[in-house]
């Protein structure tokens, strides 16, 4: 099934942008969002995109989208010029914004749902076995006579993603779908995306600041930063590009001399507390057994790099255009 | 299959404009009481002219009950816009916090999503108030009634209801490109049916050939109603322009839905 | 003395935020110079008809005119204040936390919407009153101190403004729709305080009501202590009276708003 699904080919999007500079006078300059973005999306994968605020992700969801006319480049979503037959591919993704909600906020999240079933003309049936299983797989049973601005932010953000879901989108783009979220809800909303995944094949592309949303759902990250794309790969190959380390903190019985053992150092230590840092892609289960066994250990816990520090580290190591990794 | 666009508009805007309907019709005391309420006060306007007859008999050489079918002319059909698509008068609201977005990634025009967007049902009381009025005007009034006269009525009222709608779609689209425009936007709009309720007369020539030629609010009421009244037109317009709203509305119409579609492509290709 | 000072922070804020918005103010003062044009011109009309009307001449109608085009943002005489603010906040339940704030709900809200009053007075007022004594007839008093009598007028007529707006707010505890509420308000406050037609030309019983009702503390008190036709201190007594009873009535039925709140748990 490599059918390729999302297409772009040097795609650019400048902003003019005007800014005060003082009471009358405006500064204009140009902005380069995107610049020269390329890369596929084979139907049914599932794709982290990330990057710092401003990187251009959201910039890229909204072209993807159709929301923003590319500047230049080539861009085609199923086949389609999404800027121009924006109402057409409308029927065929589902888009959820992290921020902001699509559902109309002062009504009962229910009639969210009814609206988007007659606008998208889904038929009865399949409208009706959608909204059972993500009411069931979200637990929004209680909540659908609830008005959506009575929500939490999780339970929002579940009733948001429904939504997007009723009109069997094949594809589906999530801005920043955990942002916010508690663990639970974080728990909740990843397993349903990843079966959504498995189970109907649908081609998911999320942004993200939270690394674990990669991790557990993602087999491609592409990062991207300046509007460049900087990498795109797995996750695991991500650590290696930009040396990122995860930490295991230990805490040992007694004060002692810090810890050593291969391939960890210790950055920190504070009383019987240390802390450990070592390359992200190896084995945290093979380092804590090594410490285990030559060290009097009574607790412990592993931290996972979060993704500024991955990019920043990414450009530390890397010069020149070599930063630009595109296996 | 897909339907054509009017079409498919026209169905989003039922859709959506039905289920703001719905919701307030759930709570039917609070609903009841600001129908009511707004049918009451609405009229105090009206109540105003009323105090000024009570002071002369002449305003701008026009009687009560023309003043009182000019009125119920410009109330009525910008109560009709006003129940439709009053919301577009909010549009920057929406771009400034970015919900704007939301409505492009649907199935359906942004212009009929944004228009049917909290619709309230509430606004018939302005409408309401406006056919009263516009009745007791056709009563009271003095005119020799011809099938021609009696015919331009509903298109006066259609054709004024169109401008307006006119005016609300353009103004929509310039609060795409300006946020904080939505007073301009009042200017026109309210600002347009409150100078339509006295006579042309009253006002200074430049500003009567500004609405005539500029933005042309006198077709809604004051040319047709000057036939209908058997007064001379503003400005020594031809006697065939008592019959051109149904014109002038259409090419008002093109010309924002030009506008409309120039104000959507800039925020397409700004972003905001 | 801290307490003071909180409050005069407050109105600062309330300044300073509507001075960010920039484009509005311009908007809007290019709203009110419409209405004003239109309205002028019916009322030369109407004056050329009857000389006199109300007590005034011509040049004194005028005036009322751009009086009121000046006074409309700043004392809110179709709302558009802090009451939005608030029966927001009401609506979402955020109200909960503001009545924990160690400052009173209502002196709270009243500093914040004097602040904002200055601000449009100003930014909103100046320009289209400027506009309409540079085109139109005007009658203006020379003696400053006339000036400052109708100053104080308008403070007075803010704190007024103020108290009926916090009524209003407040319904929001009880009811649903608040937009109708708020359409309410501006629809009465138009009329009730002359913004279409003077008081002083309203005829028999129906005039001694309206000119009765606090209404007539925000634009035709005013105008008429402006214009020398109305004693100040008869003006100020009616205005405080007003805003005391407002002001009083406001914290009862704050009192048990708030009672409903800590009932219902927010």
């Amino acid at each position: 099934m490599d059918t390729v699904f999302i297409e772009l080919d040097g795609v650019e999007k400048v902003f003019d942008v005007r800014r005060r500079t003082g009471f009358l006078k405006r500064e204009r300059r140009q902005v380069r969002a995107v610049d020269s973005l390329s890369f596929t999306v084979p139907r049914g994968e599932m794709v982290g995109y990330i990057g710092p605020n401003g990187a251009g992700k959201s910039t890229t969801i909204k072209m993807l989208t159709g929301i923003l006319t590319p500047s230049g480049g080539r861009l085609r979503v199923a086949g389609i010029d999404p800027s121009r037959e924006r109402t057409r591919l409308a029927r065929r993704i589902g888009v959820v914004f992290g921020q902001r909600t699509t559902l109309w906020w002062d009504l009962p999240l229910i009639d969210s749902y009814k609206l988007m079933h007659r606008m998208y003309r889904i038929p009865d049936a399949r409208y009706r076995e959608n909204l059972d299983r993500c009411v069931e797989l979200l637990e929004l049973a209680d909540l659908l006579e609830v008005p959506v601005r009575q929500l939490s932010l999780g339970q929002r953000m579940r009733g948001d993603i429904a939504a997007a879901l009723l009109h069997d989108p094949e594809v589906l783009y999530l801005d920043e779908p955990t942002i916010g979220l508690d663990v639970i809800s974080k728990a909740k909303v990843r397993e349903f995306l990843r079966e959504l995944n498995t189970e109907r094949g649908t081609t998911v592309l999320l942004t993200t600041h939270d690394l674990q949303d990669i991790e557990q759902l993602c087999s491609r990250v592409m990062v991207i930063d300046h509007g460049r794309l900087m990498y795109d790969g797995p996750l695991a190959g991500l650590h290696e590009v930009g040396e990122s380390e995860r930490t295991l903190v230990v805490d040992l019985e007694r004060e002692l001399p810090p810890i050593d053992v291969a391939p960890a150092r210790v950055v920190k230590v504070e009383g019987p507390r240390q802390w450990l840092a070592f390359p992200a892609h190896e084995s945290a289960a093979a380092l804590v057994a090594r410490v285990a066994a030559e060290y009097p250990l009574v607790d412990l816990s592993v931290r996972e790099p979060d993704i500024e520090a991955v990019i920043a580290k990414m450009y530390a190591g890397a010069s020149g255009e070599a930063q630009r990794v595109v296996p | 299959m897909e339907s054509s666009r009017p079409v498919g508009g026209l169905r989003a805007y039922g859709l959506i404009a039905g289920m703001w309907i719905r919701s307030s019709l759930a709570y039917r005391a609070s609903f009841a009481m600001t129908v009511l309420g707004n049918l009451l006060l609405s009229g105090l306007d009206f109540v105003a002219i009323l105090l000024m007859f009570s002071q002369v008999d002449a305003l701008g050489g026009y009687r009560l009950p023309e003043v009182a079918l000019l009125y119920g002319l410009s109330v009525t059909s910008f109560g009709l816009t006003d129940l439709m698509c009053n919301s577009l008068g909010q549009l920057g609201q929406r771009v400034r916090d970015g919900t704007l977005d939301t409505l492009l990634v649907r199935p359906a025009p942004v212009l009929a999503q944004a228009a049917a967007d909290r619709f309230a049902l509430r606004r018939v009381a302005r409408l309401t108030q406006g056919m009263l009025v516009l009745g007791y005007a056709l009563v009271a009034v003095d005119v020799d009634w011809t099938p021609l006269k009696v015919l331009l009525l509903p298109v006066m009222l259609v054709s004024g209801a169109a401008i307006f709608g006119a005016v609300f779609v353009a103004g929509a689209a310039f609060q795409i490109l300006v946020q904080d425009a939505a007073e301009v936007q009042s200017a026109f709009t309210y600002g347009g049916t409150t100078l339509l309720q006295y006579p042309p007369t009253v006002f200074g020539k430049e500003l009567v050939r500004g609405v005539t030629f500029v933005l042309p609010l006198a077709f809604v009421n004051w040319v047709p109603a000057a036939y209908v009244l058997g007064r001379p037109y503003p400005l020594g317009l031809p006697e065939w322009a008592a019959f051109a709203p149904p014109l002038v509305a259409v090419g008002c119409c093109a010309l924002a839905g030009l506008a409309w579609r120039v104000g959507l492509r800039s925020y397409r290709s700004t972003g905001s | 003395m801290g307490a003071a000072r909180l409050y005069v922070a407050v109105a600062a804020g309330g300044f300073r935020r509507y001075a960010t918005y920039r484009a509005a103010t311009a908007a809007g003062v290019f709203t009110n110079t419409v209405f004003g044009v239109i309205l002028v011109h019916t009322y030369l009309a109407l004056w050329d008809e009857r000389p006199h009307l109300g007590g005034y001449d011509q040049a004194q109608a005028v005036t009322y005119v751009w009086l009121g085009q000046a006074l409309l943002a700043g004392l809110a005489i179709q709302g558009g204040g802090f009451e939005n603010e608030l029966m927001e906040r009401i609506r979402t339940g955020d109200v909960a936390i503001d009545l924990y704030r160690p400052a009173d709900l209502q002196m709270w809200w009243l500093a914040s919407d004097l602040g904002r009053s200055l601000f449009q007075l100003l930014g909103r007022g100046v320009v289209p009153f400027v506009v309409g004594a540079l085109f139109f007839p005007v009658a203006l008093p020379d003696d400053p101190l006339i000036w400052l009598a109708f100053g104080v007028a308008v403070v007075l007529g803010a704190v007024v403004s103020f108290g009926i707006r916090y009524l209003v707010a407040l319904s929001a505890f009880w009811l649903l729709d608040g937009k109708g509420m708020l359409q309410l308000l501006m629809i009465t406050g138009v009329f009730c305080s002359g913004m279409t037609l003077p008081l002083n030309v309203f005829p028999g019983v129906l005039g001694e009501v309206v000119r009765a009702l606090p209404w007539s503390a925000l634009l035709q008190l005013p105008a008429d202590v402006l214009m020398g036709k109305a004693d100040p201190l008869g003006a100020y007594v009616f205005a405080v009276a007003w805003a005391v009873v407002l002001l009083v009535g406001g914290r009862l039925l704050e009192s048990a708003a708030t009672r409903r709140v800590v009932v219902q748990g927010g």
